[in-house]
């Protein structure tokens, strides 16, 4: 408890010392971050291995108790296997941030300081947030998480686009905020004090307990970006930095998750009704969270639609759990947990490794429009290396960690169809493989169009590899995805410890799933991928130099390549009655036709479809007040007088 | 003891042969009965050896736009598919590798093979190649979901999440019902070969939904994505293709094979489905025209749909 604590301390005051050097502050906000970053994640692997305990939170392994706190509370933080289990991705995705801070964010126009500052206050507010055992110390650190990110994403203030994406941010935040509040209230009431612990049986089914689902749905809902409450999130992790969008993305959007971790951990006897609700929005979450992202060329913007996807998937496998515990199946509970555990540590790492590679990006070309981009492979080749782990990854293709996490769910779902006739999970099948295929169509679109060919624009003629400090934190995502994608043996005892907190008698992984053989098969996929690129290798004499053959038409034009947009053509187009893209075309008039553009773009269906338009009338309702509105004293005098005179006749009559 | 340990072995070995030497036989085949149905002699039936054997001598061009992953394509796919090939059972004789769940590593193998053809396509900076890869993500993101219901339809029926037992074990086959070979075979296994037939025709870019021979770039799907490879890269493009009919194949075949009482009488038989599998596809490709592109997706919509129709069938 003592090491994290400390960790907590060292990430809390890491931008201290840079907002007083002159040089060298990011050196310094990077080196305490990564000092934390191996305190926490020391503390986190000491209560994962510890000695089996019963598990539930509660009866954490180390708690801080400050007794003599008016708030008679015996506990306030706790560090139990959850809490464990998601710090250590908060931890590890800020030190790796940091580092990549130290060069990616150097202009002194973009207040250098001020971000260390408050990236460090974000990374503590993380850290604190995942152990709170208290309802107030929840909220606090819920609010500090929130407005520390609020600062982080207004870091470009001067642009419009900026400043929208963080005050929508922060009304959406403060929105869930109030729900929350209100649930935990809720919470008190029914438990007689502010301690987060195990409820008692049948709170769940009392309506007490209904409200308090649908709350949490909600408030944590609006931070994880399921999909109607998603609107902040393509705004806000398209327009901060790269790092606190990989920050963000990685694990600032997973506290959402974490909150209905909590929830499912403290309820013995979830109605069945709460599962399918969460498999539903699962679901949902995940088709239209990459449908959408398959219509964007804005690399960060459609990196953001992928987190949304992402949380879709983690959700699938959390209701796929829940369902297996209402009816007691502890096979299908502990698959679905695994599943969706493993894989929001798994998108911590693969997402915040996709956004430091975009940031790349953005730092060489100077835009976040894919259609500008192109062939930067060739100029970047290690950024291109680190954007493709991390786009195998998150497709959940083998054998990488992205598969491993799906798998479990696969498994779970598969396992749940044998126990039922009722063929709910089928539904979970098939959302899960229209997700990977899309995912697929999506990430060849985002590397072929960055990385590939050649280069669209004079900005990506000129781009250039990052410095050695931004490419060595991705060096080490990228490294932890394929480790735990080809060695998922290790994690098992870890994940196992974490989904034993989550309900009774749930079998260990290794006996659910063969995890070995993954292994062996990774293995032999490397080696005989190596002796066929040896056998390529030992031709003689390949010419080079050539150009790409266009059957007949002579040298390929970087204009006529296919671009995002062409390239996502036809699976837009395909549902055009879910995305309804919009298209700009000039008519070709004449037979000498002047030039003419085509634009198409893909809004987003609640902010730009529903809430954007909705406010504007609301807004033009309300200026109906202006009625009353005159300016002038003597009629705000007579309302005055009219109020009074009606509160008086109310009174005596 | 020894005895069991022996003929694994055996088995072991000639699964290995079986997958490294006999695919390119099945394009040979398909080609020699698209040609006597055309009235012509046609190449002979070992062509496409030939083809390996002459394109892996040659000097292989690169177009300086490309860079490593142009090469990632063509090794990918074949290492992705070997792979895939070592959980796929021929026959009744069991597969080398089999445990719970590797249906579903077996589909993302292949989707690996996918992804890595399609980055390869893009890496020329080509638009014809570009065209290939966007229809080629756009069609198998409709394939995908008919195997999958093929694939839930068959846990539903064997209760096991193992190629295998699914496909070999599924009960639904006339023998394996005692109705005896006079029987028909049953609602659920016709719906999903129906389903699959469309998966296979559709992966493997075959007449009606892509046309390995045609002639013209802007109507290909799978060959405009690998123009621009050559030599060894390119022996590496038709091995993964014709990799790809056997071990797809065999998940066609397997559903109606009979079980036999002698290992050799189960590989001869499944030899022998594999030769009618690729029958019946030089038939169809003889037969049938290919669909206009805006047709493909109705048509692998009708795949989803069977195989979508035999898992409710199972239910009842």
């Amino acid at each position: 408890m003592s090491l994290y604590l400390a960790a907590i301390l060292l990430a809390a005051l890491s931008g201290v010392p840079g907002l007083f050097l002159k040089r060298r502050g990011g050196e310094v906000a990077a080196g305490a971050l990564t000092a934390a970053a191996l305190l926490g994640i020391g503390a986190a692997l000491r209560v994962l291995l510890g000695a089996a305990a019963s598990g539930f939170p509660g009866t954490s392994v180390a708690t801080l108790s400050l007794p003599s706190l008016p708030l008679g509370s015996p506990g306030l933080l706790g560090l139990d296997p959850i809490a464990a289990w998601f710090l250590i991705p908060v931890l590890l995705l800020s030190a790796c941030g940091a580092w990549y801070g130290t060069r990616y964010w150097e202009d002194p126009h973009g207040h250098p300081g001020r971000v260390r500052f408050v990236f460090g206050l974000l990374v503590a507010c993380l850290a604190l947030l995942v152990s709170a055992a208290h309802a107030w110390v929840f909220l606090m650190a819920w609010e500090g998480m929130a407005v520390a990110a609020f600062f982080l994403v207004i870091t470009e203030d001067r642009l419009l686009e900026t400043r929208r994406a963080a005050w929508i941010y922060l009304v959406s935040t403060h929105s869930g905020t109030l729900i929350l509040l209100g649930a935990f209230a809720l919470l008190a009431g029914a438990m007689g004090h502010w301690n987060l612990g195990p409820l008692p049986r049948g709170f769940a089914a009392s309506p007490a307990g209904t409200t308090v689902f649908l709350l949490f749905l909600l408030g944590f809902g609006f931070k994880a970006g399921a999909m109607p409450l998603h609107i902040w999130l393509p705004l806000a992790h398209a327009a901060a930095p790269s790092h606190v969008s990989s920050l963000m993305s990685g694990v600032l959007i997973k506290m959402g998750i974490l909150g209905l971790v909590r929830l499912v951990a403290w309820v013995p006897d979830p109605p069945l009704w709460w599962g399918v609700t969460l498999l539903v929005l699962g679901a949902l979450s995940g088709i239209l969270g990459v449908a959408f992202a398959l219509g964007q060329h804005d690399l960060k913007r459609l990196l953001a639609y992928h987190s949304i996807e992402n949380i879709g998937i983690i959700l699938l496998g959390l209701g796929l759990g829940l369902v297996g515990k209402s009816t007691g199946h502890p096979v299908v509970a502990a698959l679905g947990f695994a599943g969706a555990l493993l894989h929001v540590l798994n998108h911590g790492l693969f997402k915040g490794l996709l956004f430091l590679a975009a940031g790349s990006v953005v730092h060489a070309t100077g835009t976040r429009n894919l259609e500008q981009m192109g062939g930067l492979g060739k100029a970047m080749p290690w950024t291109s290396a680190a954007f493709l782990t991390g786009s195998w990854a998150i497709c959940g293709l083998p054998p990488l960690n992205g598969f491993v996490s799906e798998w479990f769910i696969y498994l779970g779902a598969f396992r749940a169809m044998a126990l039922s006739r009722w063929p709910w999970s089928v539904g979970v099948l098939a959302s899960l493989a229209l997700i990977g295929a899309l995912a697929l169509a999506c990430f060849a679109k985002a590397h072929g169009a960055a990385f590939l060919g050649t280069a669209r624009s004079e900005a990506a003629q000129r781009a250039h590899e990052s410095p050695r400090a931004m490419l060595l934190p991705m060096g080490v995502l990228a490294a932890t995805c394929v480790f735990i994608g080809v060695f998922p043996v290790a994690m098992a005892p870890l994940l196992d410890r974490v989904v034993a907190g989550l309900g009774e008698g749930m079998p260990p992984l290794a006996a659910m799933a063969k995890l070995p053989i993954l292994t062996g098969l990774a293995l032999a996929l490397l080696a005989l991928a190596l002796a066929l690129g040896r056998w390529l290798k030992g031709q003689q004499g390949a010419a080079a130099n050539l150009p790409t053959w266009d059957c007949g038409y002579g040298e390929t034009a970087p204009r006529a390549q296919y671009t995002a947009s062409s390239l996502a053509d036809s699976l837009v187009t395909g549902a055009r009655f879910v995305l309804l893209p919009v298209t700009h075309r000039a008519r070709v008039r004449g037979l000498f036709p002047k030039g003419t553009r085509f634009e198409s773009h893909v809004p987003d269906p609640v902010l730009d479809r529903a809430l954007d338009p909705a406010f504007r009338l609301g807004a033009k309702g309300l200026a109906l007040l202006h009625l009353f509105q005159t300016g002038q004293m003597a009629s705000y005098l007579l309302y005055v007088l009219l109020t009074l005179l009606f509160l008086l006749i109310w009174m005596v009559v | 003891m020894s005895q069991p340990l022996l003929s694994t072995a055996l088995n072991l070995l000639l699964h290995a042969l079986a997958v490294l030497l006999l695919p390119p036989l099945i394009p040979g085949l398909i080609a020699k009965v698209k040609a006597r149905m055309a009235g012509r002699t046609g190449p002979p039936v070992l062509q496409l050896y030939y083809d390996l054997a002459k394109l892996s001598r040659k000097e292989a061009v690169f177009s300086r736009t490309t860079t490593w992953i142009f090469l990632a394509g063509p090794v990918g796919t074949v290492a992705a598919v070997l792979v895939a090939s070592l959980m796929v059972p021929f026959g009744h004789t069991p597969a080398p590798i089999s445990f719970e769940g590797d249906v579903i590593l077996f589909a993302y193998l292949l989707g690996l093979a996918r992804f890595l053809t399609v980055l390869s396509a893009l890496d020329t900076g080509s638009a014809f190649e570009g065209m290939g890869a966007a229809r080629e993500v756009t069609f198998s993101a409709l394939a995908e979901p008919a195997l999958f219901f093929g694939f839930a339809a068959l846990a539903k029926a064997t209760g096991s999440l193992s190629l295998a037992p699914m496909l070999v074990g599924h009960g639904l086959t006339p023998q394996a019902q005692g109705m005896g070979t006079a029987a028909h075979l049953s609602g659920p296994l016709i719906l999903i070969l129906a389903g699959w037939s469309i998966v296979y025709l559709a992966e493997n870019a075959r007449i009606p939904v892509d046309d390995p021979n045609t002639h013209l770039e802007l109507t290909m799907i799978h060959e405009v994505m690998v123009l621009d490879h050559s030599g060894r890269p390119f022996a590496l493009v038709l091995y993964g293709a014709s990799l790809k009919l056997v071990v797809l194949g065999a998940l066609l075949v397997d559903l109606l094979l009979p079980r036999l009482a002698h290992g050799w009488m189960n590989w001869l038989m499944f030899l022998a489905g594999l030769g009618g599998l690729a029958l019946a596809v030089g038939l169809v490709e003889s037969m049938t025209a290919r669909f206009r592109m805006t047709k493909v997706p109705q048509f692998l919509l009708a795949g989803v749909l069977a195989s979508a129709f035999a898992f409710l069938l199972l239910l009842v």
